[in-house]
């Protein structure tokens, strides 16, 4: 990315992170090397096809890998100044998780808890997280405004999930992330599951909180469409490392593109365009198991030279826009 | 819900019919003269065949079976035991509170520690604490009751003397078939919490939870737990049922005076009236347990709530 | 330009290819299981002593009685020493396992057969024919197993048929359930419907579609429910109600020797070993199935 910016710039930083999960029978490489930075209020989209390490690298950022399988390797988390890798669990707990950095997930339908009711689910971050030093009824009046912020009515707060609808369970779950108003928000995938429609509402309500709240937000997605309508800077994921990234203008205007990016977008869309039509791209991405030397899209590249099957490519950079790829080492 | 209660109560009569025909029609089949047992071994043979008139006990079995539901349902008469020639009821109910104590206590013991070890299991998964509470309890559970508790008597009662080893004269009376009992229901708790706990802890909404920061306590028992519980609770009080009339075992080693030992008692003996009194009486108090189980469910799960407020 | 035969040749072998390499992966995941191989080498050679038992030991041992030497602790003549009717313990153990292992299985194939096929049969014809069976079931459950299973000894008399019998009708409806609630899923699934659209008969579809896709938990429930079994018919045979002195079961054994149990441990502690080894094996068995069948449950 550019060089010239300053490391305090940034809310959260990257740096050449490397996660594995390791079984008895093999040794998955999820993440590898993979480097992302964003600032406060901006949003960075990372987009890539399932697998590609992206979901790995948000729960890295929360450490809420599984305990047993999943490791950081190596690689920094910096957020606000803090290396986010070197904070004791409990530190994690009361300070980052729900509180300065908050995740939201796929499915509505399984991500709330089925047996309490929805507002003491709100309720919850806001106690243990209680630095304010609210009182329960102050803490109360606030999961109602929380409610009434992503267009639920107050007084449902006694009910259950399973009396709202997907889009509907979707809000709440935003409404517990931004409860406490965290700096940055992950949002893995979190209109996937919803229906058209619905997407596009639900969206239209992250930005608008985000924006309102200045919260900065990484938003997972597998959907150019989602991309341009609400991202300022976009990173591509591909088997574990960012082979492409840059604003969305560099994304969605520039005529040079990684190879693998090219081939998400079919035919490269302007601005003025609507897109979300992925073209299919032969073959599969490699086994994780046993990484290729080299470029890790080599395999499948239309563009595939010599030297990508021995080297692995280093970063081209121009201006916003950086590209992983051989083709433009030289340029 | 109170329609829900009702149709539910109102199906306990097919049933408990039901029960009442499949026992019957059990001993019907059992080999042995009643009226030999009431009369004796001395009795001449007109005068067992006279009662046997009398008793009705030369009716075809249609006849005999209605004769006992007519009697009972509308005079809740369920007749006198063959054995001691007095109402059964007089025969079975004192006996019930020693078979709930026995069952109670050994449930209780089972729940308590087989909730907990089992929580804990699951939470360490894979630990060495682990792998050794899923192999004593699997242990526990392969034990046959009857020799666990031969052995709690060799070194309790016989060796050590500290503890009673048969009757009721004292609550002491009543720790070793807790033991005996407890040991082998809290392996299978501890085992089924185990397994609840492992699907439910890789739930979506456990992660979230994690996710929002809330300490590992809270997100065990408060979010985990809350949810696991219920098929444990499930298995816990449907065992509690079945041992009302079902520790014939522990009863037998233990001498306990229970509703177990009674029915082995009168089915040796072809004492129908009094089996039928105490299995019908068993079979009620079971399905009123699932009943409670049922509505315990509700309670807890508002998913199920929903469906039974509808009826 | 493939024919249709020779298509459906190549797409049999194939499948033929998969299942070969399932089992592979099968066996390599199961042994990794060490206590479920532990079971596995136990229930054999227990298998192993039944089957053989007569070249371990001549059977007129089993029931010569020698007063004389009565009541004698192990040693190199009796390994397992002498009961109270100066028996050899040793050989009653090992043709006692012929009786605990043969009820075992008997009533396990029992209910397999009777339960599978009642509880397939009511999960795919379901409506008013699955209600009877339920509500039957219910009845049958609400009455406790083993009262169940000793009056129905009380019944038919004592012997190891009737207490094989017993103890497999009151485990019957815990099949029932469990093949029905295996069953119910795929029946409504869409390879059924086809299946019966072009005409096949109810039963084969039962057979070749239905059964294969449920047996997983099915034979989970089966080695489980075995070690059950053993342990119920050797209660039974406990208070008197099973198999009969002086026939070598190990529960009647353990009933012998309450009175010298002060005295001479040894005869309660071998035969409840051996019990426990019996039910452990096949509970450790039963498990390991089921995390190899079901990987998912265990990471």
């Amino acid at each position: 990315m550019e060089a010239n910016r300053n490391n305090e710039d940034y809310l959260l930083k990257i740096d050449n992170l490397r996660v594995t999960y390791e079984t008895d029978l093999e040794t998955v490489c999820a993440v590898n090397g993979l480097s992302i930075q964003i600032k406060r209020g901006e949003t960075l989209g990372l987009v890539g096809e399932t697998g590609a390490g992206k979901t790995t690298t948000a729960l890295s950022i929360l450490r809420l890998l599984p305990e047993r399988t999943g490791k950081i390797k190596s690689g920094s988390i910096i957020f606000d100044g803090k290396n986010l890798l070197n904070l004791s669990e409990s530190e994690m707990r009361e300070e980052i998780r729900g509180k300065s950095i908050s995740m939201i997930f796929q499915d509505p339908m399984t991500s709330l808890n089925p047996m309490m009711n929805v507002g003491e689910q709100i309720e919850e971050v806001l106690r243990y997280h209680n630095n304010d030093g609210r009182t329960p009824k102050e803490i109360k009046a606030h999961v109602d405004k929380t409610l009434e912020l992503v267009g639920i009515p107050a007084r449902r707060r006694t009910e259950f999930p399973h009396q709202f609808s997907g889009g509907m369970k979707q809000r709440i779950v935003i409404a517990m992330a931004l409860a406490c108003q965290p700096q940055l928000l992950l949002a893995d995938e979190p209109t996937t599951a919803l229906d058209v429609t619905i997407q596009a509402q639900v969206l239209a309500m992250m930005h608008e909180l985000q924006t309102k709240l200045k919260t900065a937000m990484i938003l997972i997605t597998h959907d150019l469409g989602v991309v341009a309508q609400v991202c300022d800077n976009v990173a591509v994921v591909y088997a574990g490392e960012i082979v492409e990234s840059g604003t969305v203008e560099d994304i969605f205007g520039s005529d040079r593109h990684h190879p693998y990016t090219e081939g998400l977008f079919g035919s490269i869309p302007n601005l003025e365009k609507e897109t979300d039509r992925l073209s299919p791209i032969n073959g599969l991405m490699p086994d994780p198991t046993d990484l290729p030397a080299g470029c890790y899209f080599a395999p499948r590249c239309p563009h595939c030279m010599e030297i990508c099957k021995e080297r692995h490519p280093e970063l081209y950079v121009c201006g916003s826009h950086s590209i992983a790829c051989h083709l433009f080492n030289n340029n | 819900m109170i329609r829900y209660v009702a149709k539910r109560v109102l199906f306990l009569i097919p049933i408990v019919l039901g029960v009442a025909f499949i026992i019957f029609s059990i001993m019907e089949m059992t080999p042995g003269d009643p009226a030999r047992l009431i009369l004796g071994p001395d009795a001449t043979a007109e005068a067992v065949e006279e009662l046997r008139e009398e008793l009705g006990l030369n009716d075809p079995f249609f006849i005999k079976f209605f004769n006992y539901v007519y009697k009972a349902v509308t005079k809740l008469d369920f007749g006198t035991s063959y054995r001691t020639q007095k109402p059964v009821f007089n025969d079975v109910l004192p006996r019930l509170p020693v078979s709930v104590r026995v069952a109670f206590n050994g449930i209780g013991f089972a729940v308590l520690l087989g909730i907990p070890l089992g929580v804990f299991s699951a939470v360490h998964q894979y630990s060495p604490q682990d792998n050794f509470l899923r192999v004593t309890s699997m242990f526990f559970v392969a034990v046959p009751p009857f020799w666990f508790a031969m052995m709690l008597i060799l070194v309790f009662g016989l060796y050590l003397g500290l503890l009673p080893t048969s009757g009721v004269a004292s609550w002491k009376s009543y720790i070793l078939p807790m033991l005996t009992l407890g040991a082998q229901y809290a392996g299978r708790i501890l085992r089924i919490t185990r397994s609840t706990m492992l699907e439910t802890i890789r739930q979506d909404y456990i992660t979230t939870a994690k996710a929002k920061g809330i300490p590992q306590r809270k997100v065990v028992y408060g979010h985990a737990l809350r949810n696991a519980i219920l098929p444990v609770i499930t298995t816990a009080a449907t065992s509690f049922g079945g041992l009302l009339g079902g520790a014939i075992i522990t009863e037998s080693v233990f001498s306990l005076p229970g509703l177990g030992s009674l029915i082995v008692l009168s089915i040796k003996l072809k004492d129908t009236p009094c089996v039928m009194a105490s299995i019908i009486l068993l079979a009620i108090l079971f399905s009123l347990i699932m009943l409670l189980v049922d509505l315990i469910y509700a309670f807890c799960d508002p998913r199920i709530k929903a469906k039974y407020m509808r009826g | 330009m493939r024919t249709d035969t020779q298509t459906e040749n190549l797409y049999e072998k194939e499948r033929r290819e998969n299942r070969r390499k399932m089992r592979r992966d099968f066996w390599r995941r199961f042994k990794k299981n060490k206590s479920a191989v532990f079971g596995l080498i136990v229930i054999s050679i227990l298998i192993l002593c039944a089957v053989f038992a007569n070249l371990i030991s001549p059977s007129e041992f089993v029931t010569k009685q020698n007063p004389s030497i009565r009541l004698q602790p192990p040693s190199a003549e009796h390994w397992f020493g002498t009961d109270t009717y100066g028996r050899d313990v040793f050989t009653r153990i090992i043709y006692g396992s012929r009786i605990s292992l043969s009820i075992g299985i008997g009533s396990s194939i029992f209910c397999l057969v009777f339960g599978g096929f009642f509880g397939a049969a009511t999960a795919y014809f379901g409506g008013k024919f699955d209600d009877i069976v339920m509500r039957v079931m219910d009845m049958i459950m609400a009455i406790p197993a083993t009262l169940l299973a000793l009056s129905i000894v009380a019944a038919l008399g004592a012997s190891m048929v009737n207490l094989a019998l017993a103890v497999s009708i009151s485990y019957t409806p815990r099949f029932i359930r469990l093949v029905r609630a295996c069953v119910l899923p795929i029946v409504g699934m869409d390879y059924v419907e086809a299946a019966r659209a072009y005409g096949s008969k109810n039963f084969r579809i039962i057979f070749k579609e239905i059964i294969p896709n449920a047996i997983g938990p099915i034979i989970v429930e089966t080695t489980q429910s075995l070690s059950g079994m053993i342990l119920e018919a050797s209660g039974l045979s406990y208070i008197g109600m099973g198999v009969q002195a002086p026939q070598p079961e190990w529960g009647a054994m353990l009933s012998e020797a309450r009175e010298v149990m002060r005295t001479q441990p040894y005869l309660i502690v071998i035969p409840g070993v051996f019990l426990i080894l019996a039910a452990l094996s096949t509970n450790l068995l039963g498990d390991g199935l089921r995390d190899t069948i079901d990987p998912r449950l265990k990471s």
